[in-house]
């Protein structure tokens, strides 16, 4: 059960190989959610990932494997995650939905299949698990999700328009879903990282606001405490796109980040 | 038994409840029956299933996301009073408020207040809740002589001598052996409903806690109020109230016709949630310093009202909201005699981790009760509100359990909305004994909670389905 701080005491992680995903795990064992369900593509990094959870401490770890360029195994892969607790007798506490790709490069735009794979990965995957995920915790009764969006949704940019165009749907789906969630004892909070060092981004310029994965983790756990519906990382970036999203289009453009 | 205090057919609907901190928040389907046998087809029915009376509990203990959650406040009815023994048998969805404004008229008092009227006796068993009387008293489970409990395996009549086991599981049981659906409380013979009342202003919590210790013997009730908002040394600085019950020659004579008044049962109701609290460092400091300032220094013998003594928060009937969307905890403990520096070393903790404690609470506890999960244990007990949105308060509560713990005390489940399973077996070592009376009546773990499912005290175990099975084919013994 989620306790008075939304700390859960059991999770579904998907995109669970992700640093950003790898950074909440450790901070969610630590606060007692010793049982988790990490779910992932690469079985190797998944197999490692759950490994390690266990050597922090949880004491039941299972994995799931899955592809998100297959919208439809979503629902599946959900149901997967949802049993492996609910069939002990534990609820889902959280949904963590961490899964997506970077797509920035210069003529992405071009090819169709890199845009088809980027906005089924970022966008349509993560809104039908998320679709799937609120039905189970409604029907559970309480439970919380955690949708990884981004700033790159908030004001698109040339540079990583297809990612942001993606992450602009899952951040307006997130939102729409808490909504239609109110009074269900389900709440959605939506995360808005800025720049992360990740392995996602290695290689890539870093802007003068930046975060670690940690930091992202950290504000999620605090996120979960103050019933946040939106958290963005470094919190001062609510303010920078308060402004970035009211330039007008020429000045937007002169903008290097 | 009495008329009934609800008509009309039993309502159900699906509904989000919280706790009184309003910190937790889940969905049920609650249900109101309005006879026992009503609960009694419920519990045998439905799973996972508990009870809730009047939803005074902080935290999670009566609400059971996607399960059921039986209302009792439609189950209401008060029997006779016997003018002899004080004995009065109730519906367990009585409120004390209720239940007082039928004995009180007649010189009768409960043998135990909590700090509001408005819960049910059921709860209160559930509980086992205490008062500003249980360094004399004792709980509230240790006043009643007798009660029925609504099990999936049937109907129990149980008194302490009767079945003690199962009667002590169920006081202070928070509701995981079944349904109060009626109980026989014995009632205190009073000359007044007004309270003889010793205030003192003390500078510091030594003082308050030494005079504390000397109120016991000489009052029936005391209690002191914590200033924990205070600066520097003067933290906990406090206003300790000692009361008994007036005696008729006491009463001056404007109140001697009033002799048994009763409290309004008008309250101020706040229409609004203020979406971030009203309730602020700033605000509450101000608060205290005028409360503080505003008691005398010393004063004997002031008769005041029932209600200013021991409900003073009952005038606001949702004071609640006051603390916002967020909600706030309370972190109630007790620690032994030996260990009372950690009253002091738990408000110094919060303070250091600049965590703004809005209410505290001193009392002192008398023995230990038989319930196998009662909270009460000999030395001192603090409540703290706290909210729940602190940053850093998550981790300096995980601190002080731990130090709790050690020293032998306990947090009390009826506040708690966050601790974790692992110490609750060290500070409730008769957790087992609990087990094994749940095997007895709920072998396939109906009753449950959102509070026994967090704590690990009815994990679903895998094979349920089957346990099910052997519980009802078993299910016919020991029946009324």
């Amino acid at each position: 059960m989620n306790n008075a701080f939304g700390h859960p005491q059991s999770a579904v992680v998907l995109g669970a190989t992700s640093d950003i995903a790898r950074a909440l795990t450790t901070r969610l064992v630590a606060l007692g959610c010793d049982r988790l369900v990490l779910a992932a593509r690469d079985e190797v990094q998944l197999a490692a990932e759950a490994q390690r959870v266990k050597a922090t401490g949880a004491s039941f770890v299972e994995t799931v494997r899955f592809d998100a360029v297959d919208t439809h195994s979503a629902i599946e892969v959900v149901d997967q995650c949802f049993e492996a607790l609910q069939a002990r007798g534990w609820q889902v506490d959280l949904v963590v939905v961490a899964a997506g790709i970077l797509c920035d490069g210069v003529d992405d735009w071009r090819d169709p299949a890199v845009v088809e794979r980027c906005v089924t990965v970022n966008f349509s995957w993560p809104s039908v698990a998320l679709s799937r995920s609120a039905s189970s915790l409604h029907r559970q009764g309480q439970g919380t999700i955690v949708v990884l969006s981004s700033v790159a949704g908030i004001r698109i940019r040339r540079s990583n328009f297809i990612y942001g165009a993606a992450k602009a749907g899952v951040d307006g789906f997130a939102h729409g879903l808490a909504e239609a969630l109110r009074g269900s004892g389900v709440n959605v909070q939506v995360v808005r990282p800025g720049f992360v060092k990740t392995r996602m981004t290695t290689g890539r310029r870093v802007p003068p606001i930046a975060a670690s994965a940690d930091d992202v983790a950290a504000a999620i756990v605090r996120g979960l405490q103050t019933r946040a519906d939106t958290v963005w990382v470094p919190t001062s970036l609510r303010w920078v796109f308060g402004v970035a999203r009211m330039l007008p289009a020429w000045l937007w453009r002169r903008i290097p980040f | 038994m009495g008329e009934p205090c609800a008509r009309g057919e039993s309502r159900r609907s699906a509904r989000l409840l919280s706790g009184w901190g309003r910190a937790t928040a889940s969905r049920a389907e609650v249900l109101q029956p309005r006879a026992a046998v009503e609960v009694e087809t419920l519990v045998s029915t439905r799973s996972p299933l508990i009870a809730r009376g009047l939803g005074r509990s902080y935290g999670d203990a009566a609400q059971c996301a996607g399960g059921t959650v039986v209302d009792m406040t439609g189950l209401c009815a008060v029997g006779p009073l016997q003018e002899r023994t004080g004995l009065v048998e109730v519906d367990g969805g009585t409120s004390l408020d209720r239940l007082m404004r039928r004995t009180i008229p007649r010189g009768w008092f409960l043998p135990v207040w909590p700090g509001t009227r408005q819960v049910t006796v059921g709860g209160a068993i559930a509980a086992d809740i205490h008062g500003k009387n249980h360094h004399r008293d004792g709980s509230f489970a240790q006043h009643v002589s007798r009660l029925t409990l609504a099990t999936p395996t049937g109907t129990y009549e149980l008194t302490p001598e009767r079945d003690p086991e199962l009667f002590w599981a169920t006081a202070g049981g928070m509701g995981l052996t079944g349904v109060v659906t009626r109980a026989t409380i014995s009632m205190i013979p009073v000359e007044t409903s007004w309270m003889s009342v010793d205030t003192d202003r003390f500078d510091d919590l030594d003082e308050a806690m030494a005079a504390m210790q000397q109120a016991d013997a000489d009052h029936r009730y005391s209690v002191a109020w914590l200033d924990c908002m205070a600066p520097g040394r003067h933290a906990g600085r406090a206003v300790m109230t000692a009361g008994d019950h007036a005696k008729g020659s006491e009463l001056p004579a404007r109140l001697a016709r009033k002799a048994l008044a009763l409290p309004r049962s008008r309250a101020l109701r706040i229409p609004f949630t203020p979406t971030h609290g009203l309730l602020n460092p700033l605000a509450v400091t101000a608060f205290n310093e005028t409360w503080f300032w505003k008691a005398p220094r010393r004063e004997r013998g002031r008769i005041c009202s029932m209600g200013s003594f021991f409900h003073p928060l009952d005038a606001v009937a949702n004071w609640n909201v006051l603390y916002g969307r967020g909600g706030f905890v309370q972190y109630q403990f007790v620690v032994g005699d030996t260990a009372s520096e950690l009253v002091a070393g738990v408000i110094g903790e919060l303070r250091s981790a600049r965590v703004p404690i809005f209410l505290a609470v001193l009392k002192r506890f008398g023995g230990s009760s038989p319930g196998l999960l009662s909270f009460p244990m000999p030395g001192w007990t603090l409540a703290l509100d706290l909210p729940s949105r602190a940053p850093g308060l998550p981790d300096v509560l995980r601190r002080l359990d731990h130090k709790i713990a050690e020293s032998g005390g306990r947090v009390y489940l009826a506040k708690d909305a966050r601790l974790s399973p692992d110490l609750l077996e060290v500070m409730y070592p008769k957790l087992g004994d609990l087990a094994h009376v749940r095997d007895r009546v709920d072998p396939a773990g109906v009753l449950a909670s959102d509070l026994s499912r967090r704590l690990g005290i009815t994990d679903a175990p895998a094979h349920a389905g089957l346990r099910k099975m052997t519980a009802a084919e078993g299910s016919n013994s020991q029946k009324r």
